[in-house]
């Protein structure tokens, strides 16, 4: 099964290795890792989108709180959510190829953020899926550079996650 | 204000360590001058790093209190690894101080420099770097804290050079407030009566206890607990003097090398009440074999992710082991059935301990098992028992009969070689004037030999039972059994003349052949020599075993017996 974690965690030199250390010496997946610091600079926020079983996601959830930096951790998966993942591709855009890559990122509701005579650098912002289905819509031949930030997610309504 | 140096010799003053563990070097000379100028923490200087953290280790194993090593940057950290790993195996409280390269250096491959917190985050509770001088008392008070609450566990304090020559003004904090911090102590009550139901109902009950009885110095609640229920009590490595070993309920060990009817009992429980103990694979065996009986799991435990972890739990109680057991003992106050059927469980126990399972066969040389025997009569049942790695230490699990808790002093978890003579240093510094034996073997007292001449220094008294079989007899076992007597590296030739070797280092020794010398020569050691290191070379029978046995794999209640061969 597919969860996205959050973690709230001081914002202190070495948080990130103690999360990152813990599931590589425990076994886990990453999947993709997110962090930054929150409106609090005192804290940090970091989104995990690791994949397991149920009984591994318990492990996964308790062995972070165990974490001395960790404050809080919540399985966002568990309840409605929205996640978003913020892409920029780099594309060449020439000759027919030009206007067809335009084409593209205004139905994916893309914004062109960098032009050049031969390139566009298209930012898209969506769940996951999206964003892949963006990268196989378009020529592969064509794509010259991505970059993923991964996923980063938010409860919705009354589910929310403070100190 | 005062030295950065001197605020770490009073943050371990305001902390009433009397005694640190530690070896100096280029980054902790401040902090080792700073100790010079007072008299209140004392210092024990080992001959290698790793022995410091053992001592610190084994001083909080057998004391309660929190144990502290010092050691330089580099070579120095790298050293103590071990240790911190065995200590945080069997979450023991420890600070370990380190020095580091000043902090302008951090990170430039300077000399002695290794990432501390890098090196050793995988196997501390936590660990921290001071960069700033204002924040060392704190972080020290905090290093106290997390060591010694919660699941206890090493913490790391890593101090660079420069912020020990910083001047600062110095106030220790008297409590600590983390948000990211606040471990459970009590339990819920709603589980705690949900298991007092359980219990009540049960008809094949068995009280399974770990180290965390004795982390939560809970021995006392659990011996009348267990009176109250009149069920029977087994105990992991780690639980041993948990519960007292000659008490009637008590049916031994279990696991890997557990009795017969420990492991029985617990296979064939219908209720497990399981406190202070993880379920790990050296206590359950297979755990799918495990499984196939139906039971039902009540799980004390102060780590929520112990719970549930390798064996599936029906009532988890997270908190205190001895803060839950009053709870759980109040409640039977008001009124507790057994359910009668309990009387033919111990009907089964008790035929099942008929096969008398540590029974051995005496021969022509000396069998290990009877050194422990007798080790056990002349010291009265009494001593601290730190032992090493391997079959001696099952021998003195299985064979001294630990009645109180903190005697038994050894690395169950990570399973350290080398541990057994640092840890008697430890148990000296927190009980002077103890009765200390070091069960070893040739093989693994090798391992830290040469804190023969820290003992020397500090005339710590240790006897060293070195049950001598030329062979790395746990190793032996193995390939005897499952590799077709292949013994692959398992000898242990060019051995030292053990007596000489103590002698050339002021201490007393003495080699002992025959099975009628053991016991005079264990009085001797223990009133003539008491006040004297004796290293005692017992030479054993190379051929002798530990049984019962599960092998890797197998099932809790697959068992090889002695009878079996």
């Amino acid at each position: 099964m597919r969860h996205i974690i959050s973690i709230l965690i001081e914002n202190e030199s070495g948080a990130l290795s103690r999360v990152a250390g813990l599931f590589s010496a425990r076994g886990y997946n990453i999947e993709s890792l997110t962090v930054a610091p929150t409106e609090d600079p005192s804290l940090s926020r970091m989104t995990i989108l690791t994949w397991g079983s149920d009984e591994v996601l318990e492990q996964i959830t308790k062995q972070l709180n165990k974490l001395i930096d960790v404050v809080k951790v919540v399985d966002l998966s568990e309840a409605a959510h929205v996640e978003r993942e913020l892409m920029l591709i780099k594309v060449r855009a020439t000759g027919k190829d030009r206007e067809e890559m335009k084409r593209m990122a205004d139905i994916f509701r893309g914004r062109i953020i960098d032009v050049t005579e031969s390139t566009y650098v298209i930012e898209l912002t969506g769940a996951g899926s999206k964003l892949d289905s963006f990268i196989s819509g378009i020529d592969a031949g064509l794509i010259l550079e991505t970059v993923r930030t991964g996923v980063c997610g938010i409860g919705r309504g009354d589910r929310i996650l403070k100190v | 204000m005062i030295s950065g140096a001197e605020i770490v010799v009073r943050c371990l003053q305001e902390e009433k360590v009397d005694c640190v563990f530690g070896y100096p070097g280029g980054s902790v000379l401040h902090i080792y001058d700073a100790l010079f100028k007072q008299d209140q923490v004392k210092h024990i200087l080992v001959r290698h790093e790793q022995a410091a953290v053992h001592a610190a280790d084994a001083f909080s194993r057998s004391s309660q209190k929190v144990g502290v090593a010092l050691v330089t940057s580099g070579p120095g950290v790298t050293n103590t690894v071990t240790g911190i790993a065995t200590a945080y195996m069997d979450s023991i409280p420890m600070v370990v101080l380190t020095g580091q390269v000043p902090s302008f250096y951090i990170g430039q491959d300077a000399f002695q420099e290794c990432d501390t917190v890098g090196i050793t985050r995988p196997c501390v509770k936590h660990n921290f770097l001071v960069k700033d001088v204002k924040d060392l008392a704190l972080t020290i008070k905090k290093a106290f804290h997390i060591a010694a609450t919660g699941r206890p566990g090493p913490v790391v304090v890593d101090i660079p050079k420069d912020i020990t020559a910083q001047m600062c003004e110095f106030e220790y904090p008297k409590s600590i407030q983390m948000r990211s911090y606040n471990p459970v102590v009590k339990g819920h009550l709603g589980q705690i009566k949900k298991a007092v139901q359980i219990l009540q109902e049960a008809k094949r009950p068995i009280i399974y206890t770990g180290g965390g009885v004795i982390l939560s110095d809970a021995a006392q609640k659990l011996t009348e607990l267990a009176h109250k229920l009149n069920f029977p009590v087994t105990n992991t490595l780690m639980g041993l003097g948990g519960y007292p070993a000659t008490d009637k309920q008590f049916v031994g060990m279990l696991g890997m090398h557990g009795t017969f009817e420990a492991n029985n009992a617990m296979h064939y429980s219908d209720v497990i009440l399981a406190i202070g103990a993880r379920f790990d694979d050296r206590v359950i065996g297979n755990p799918e074999h495990f499984e196939e009986e139906k039971r039902k799991v009540i799980h004390i435990d102060i780590d929520p992710s112990s719970i549930s972890k390798r064996v599936k739990v029906d009532v988890p109680i997270v908190g205190n082991v001895n803060d839950v057991l009053e709870e759980i003992l109040k409640l039977m106050d008001s009124g507790f059935k057994a359910n009668p059927e309990v009387a033919n469980w111990w009907k089964q126990i008790d035929e099942w301990r008929g096969r008398d399972s540590l029974r051995y066969k005496q021969a022509e040389h000396i069998m290990p098992q009877y050194v422990i025997e007798k080790l056990y009569e002349v010291t009265g049942g009494d001593a601290f028992i730190t032992s090493d790695v391997g079959q001696h230490q099952m021998f003195a699990a299985q064979y001294y009969k630990f009645d109180k808790p903190r005697r038994w002093i050894n690395s169950g978890g990570l399973g350290t070689m080398g541990v057994g003579l640092p840890y008697g240093m430890g148990v000296l510094m927190a009980h002077p004037g103890a009765q200390v034996a070091c069960v070893t073997g040739e093989g693994s007292i090798q391992m830290c030999i040469q804190e023969l001449s820290t003992c020397k220094q500090y005339g710590f008294p240790i006897k060293i039972i070195n049950l001598n079989n030329g062979m790395l007899g746990m190793v032996r076992q193995w390939q005897e059994m499952f590799y077709s007597k292949r013994y692959s590296q398992s000898y242990v030739t060019s051995l030292p003349d053990f007596v000489k070797l103590a002698e050339a280092y002021g201490h007393v020794g003495m080699k002992i052949e025959r099975p009628e010398d053991v016991e005079p020569a264990l009085r001797k050691a223990f009133t003539e020599h008491k006040n004297d290191l004796v290293f005692m070379d017992f030479i054993i029978d190379p051929g002798a075993n530990v049984f019962p046995m599960v092998a890797a794999g197998k099932g809790l209640t697959e068992m090889i017996l002695a009878e079996d061969l």
